[in-house]
């Protein structure tokens, strides 16, 4: 299994909090002496903003590939449907050896959907179609253990665009060994 | 409305032509910095707008930001205020307004102030609140902040002129989280309530989704892609840090915080399906709020905390439905169409705010709780993700413009619109956060 490589890196300095841009009553009477309990109320002082956010910086994350040589990796779905096709059989059982065959394999069977409808309830459509493969390669005997669904939703679409085309390429189920 | 009896008049100040013209010389300089990453443009035009006249704070054109303008952009984008043209006008909080003047302009209040560069870098602004038809002084404020905080003073004001002028309290200085995707890259930005002031809280080449805010402001909750499956953070974003809160087997998705910010709901798929659960806020072992044979997911919090709302298809289409917080029997919300998502209350109790698809569109709708009306709010076709402001008048979302993610606001009967028009890639997943301690 590989490791997530995560670069975090602090891009500023951690804004202090202390409410330095409260406001005061005008008073034109004491106007200096009124603003002064909000020139003491911190160190605010030269750049450093009270609505400051420090910034976390992600590198990229290590890509896979292997599994079954010459099997494909993808297994489309219908629209609107969660339901394996008979089609794909041959290339489930051919994953399923695969994975029997070495014990210390683990796939991940990404779902995913097409642009339409947004983007949480998407998440739990692609799970749906993650779960189906579960469930079949469980029935082929995989052992839960080395199997894990998980969903995308729509925010990683293999062809963009909203033409039927790209959308039937989109709502797929990706067999990612990791 | 009443005059702050604690503040006394300012001494007359005579208005000079030949220092009114000077200063108007310097006004027409271009002040707007070349950092401003978002547009308002009003789109709708309200029945019952209080006329208002920003007059330029002195100083302001050698200023960093234009107050003014900030203020005014601010009042137009609520829906209850129509700006008066006050170019040229010479004045400060310490002047005295010819009132018959800006009355003849039809302002029926007056805004005017200053800002000045200290010593030490710092800005102090100063303004005050004219009620212009009564010729009565309503207060103003003095700020000492840096050069970053100028914007905030600026949205300070703003919601002190709202709440004075309308007796409810503003949301100007309050901020909004959103996503955008730019180049193959996904980033997490908390920016001021008008768009501008945009802070990168997180970078990341996977998909950063499901921004939401902690109820005291300081922290997000999000589902993050970084480990090649939806996790989800709890990011302190003063500071950076982060922690897990849900990364178990299965996808982890939907964060929603309860309004005492001590546990979120989220929707995990460990036992199979996507199901709710709650989470304490500082980790720990989910609790399953119910079980049901299909989707669940999407929940949000009440603002008493007492309800949580969600999405369903549990009846054979997605709908909103409604449970108590520790769980029960859930009650159907939403009973026309075939697709209603992405609930947002209004922190009053009284709007709740979602998608439904409609003829192939998916469009933003509004029901009131009271007596289950509902109303589609928007003429685009694309919306998503609904989020209130903390004070229920104002709802955020995203929508589809010329073939880009854009970010809308939106007064709940719809009429006013502005859009936080952005560059650089798809803005998406607005979350609109609390009220800020002041």
């Amino acid at each position: 299994m590989k490791h997530l490589k995560r670069l975090s890196i602090a891009l500023t300095v951690a804004a202090l909090m202390a409410g330095c841009s409260t406001g005061v009553k005008l008073d034109d009477q004491a106007p200096v002496e009124d603003r002064s309990a909000a020139t003491n109320a911190g160190a605010n002082t030269g750049n450093t903003a009270q609505s400051g956010v420090a910034g976390v910086n992600l590198g990229q994350s290590d890509r896979d590939g292997g599994g079954p040589v010459g099997v494909s990796r993808t297994i489309y779905f219908d629209f609107d449907s969660y339901a394996i096709k008979s089609e794909y059989q041959s290339v489930l059982d051919a994953h399923a050896r695969f994975i029997k065959a070495a014990p210390g394999r683990k796939v991940m069977l990404e779902g995913h959907t097409d642009d339409r409808g947004g983007r949480e309830y998407n998440l739990a459509l692609g799970q749906k179609r993650a779960e189906a493969v579960r469930r079949s390669l469980g029935l082929l005997g995989v052992s839960d253990g080395q199997m894990e669904a998980i969903s995308y939703g729509k925010e990683k679409p293999a062809v963009q665009g909203g033409s039927e085309d790209a959308r039937a390429q989109n709502r797929r189920v990706e067999l990612s060994y990791r | 409305m009443t005059t702050d009896r604690s503040i006394p008049s300012p001494a007359a100040a005579p208005l000079l032509p030949l220092r009114r013209q000077v200063l108007a010389a310097i006004l027409s300089l271009p002040a707007i910095p070349a950092l401003a990453q978002f547009r308002v443009e009003v789109t709708g035009v309200g029945l019952t707008q209080l006329p208002i006249a920003l007059a330029p704070f002195r100083g302001e054109a050698q200023s960093p930001q234009r107050i003014s303008a900030i203020v005014q952009a601010d009042l137009e984008r609520s829906g209850q205020f129509r700006g008066i043209d006050a170019a040229g006008a010479a004045l400060d909080e310490v002047s005295r307004p010819d009132m018959a003047q800006w009355r003849q302009k039809s302002a029926d209040s007056l805004v005017t102030g200053s800002i000045t560069r200290l010593a030490d870098g710092r800005y102090d602004i100063r303004f005050r609140l004219w009620d212009v038809v009564r010729a009565q002084d309503l207060g103003g404020q003095s700020f000492v902040v840096s050069q970053g905080d100028l914007r905030l003073v600026a949205h300070r004001i703003a919601d002190f002129v709202y709440e004075k002028l309308t007796g409810e309290r503003g949301v100007f200085s309050t901020r909004i989280a959103y996503v955008t995707k730019a180049g193959g890259r996904y980033s997490l930005w908390v920016a001021d309530a008008d768009g501008e002031n945009a802070q990168a809280a997180l970078s990341s080449p996977e998909p950063i989704i499901s921004p939401a805010w902690a109820p005291n402001g300081t922290q997000l909750a999000y589902v993050s892609f970084e480990s090649r499956k939806p996790v989800v953070y709890v990011h302190d974003v003063a500071s950076g840090r982060r922690r897990l809160i849900a990364n178990f087997r299965g996808s982890n998705s939907a964060p929603a915080w309860s309004p005492d910010g001590r546990q979120l709901a989220v929707t995990l798929t460990r036992d199979g399906s996507s199901q709710l659960y709650t989470i304490d806020a500082n980790g720990g072992e989910p609790r399953r709020l119910m079980q049901s044979s299909g989707i669940d997911t999407e929940p949000v919090f009440s603002g008493d905390g007492r309800t949580i709302y969600f999405v369903s298809d549990r009846g054979g289409a997605p709908q909103i439905y409604k449970v108590g917080a520790s769980g029960g029997n859930a009650e159907r919300v939403t009973f026309s169409g075939n697709y209603n998502i992405s609930p947002s209350v209004s922190p009053d109790g009284r709007w709740l705010a979602y998608i439904s698809r409609v003829g192939g569109a998916f469009k933003l709708h509004v029901m009131d709780l009271g007596t289950g009306a509902m109303n589609a709010i928007t003429d685009t076709t694309a919306d998503e993700n609904p989020s209130f402001a903390p004070n229920s008048r104002l709802i955020v979302y995203a929508a589809q413009q010329q073939g880009r993610e854009a970010l809308m606001t939106a007064t709940l009967d719809g009429k006013i619109k502005a859009r936080l028009a952005g560059q650089g890639g798809d803005i998406r997943e607005p979350d609109w956060g609390p009220y800020q301690k002041q």
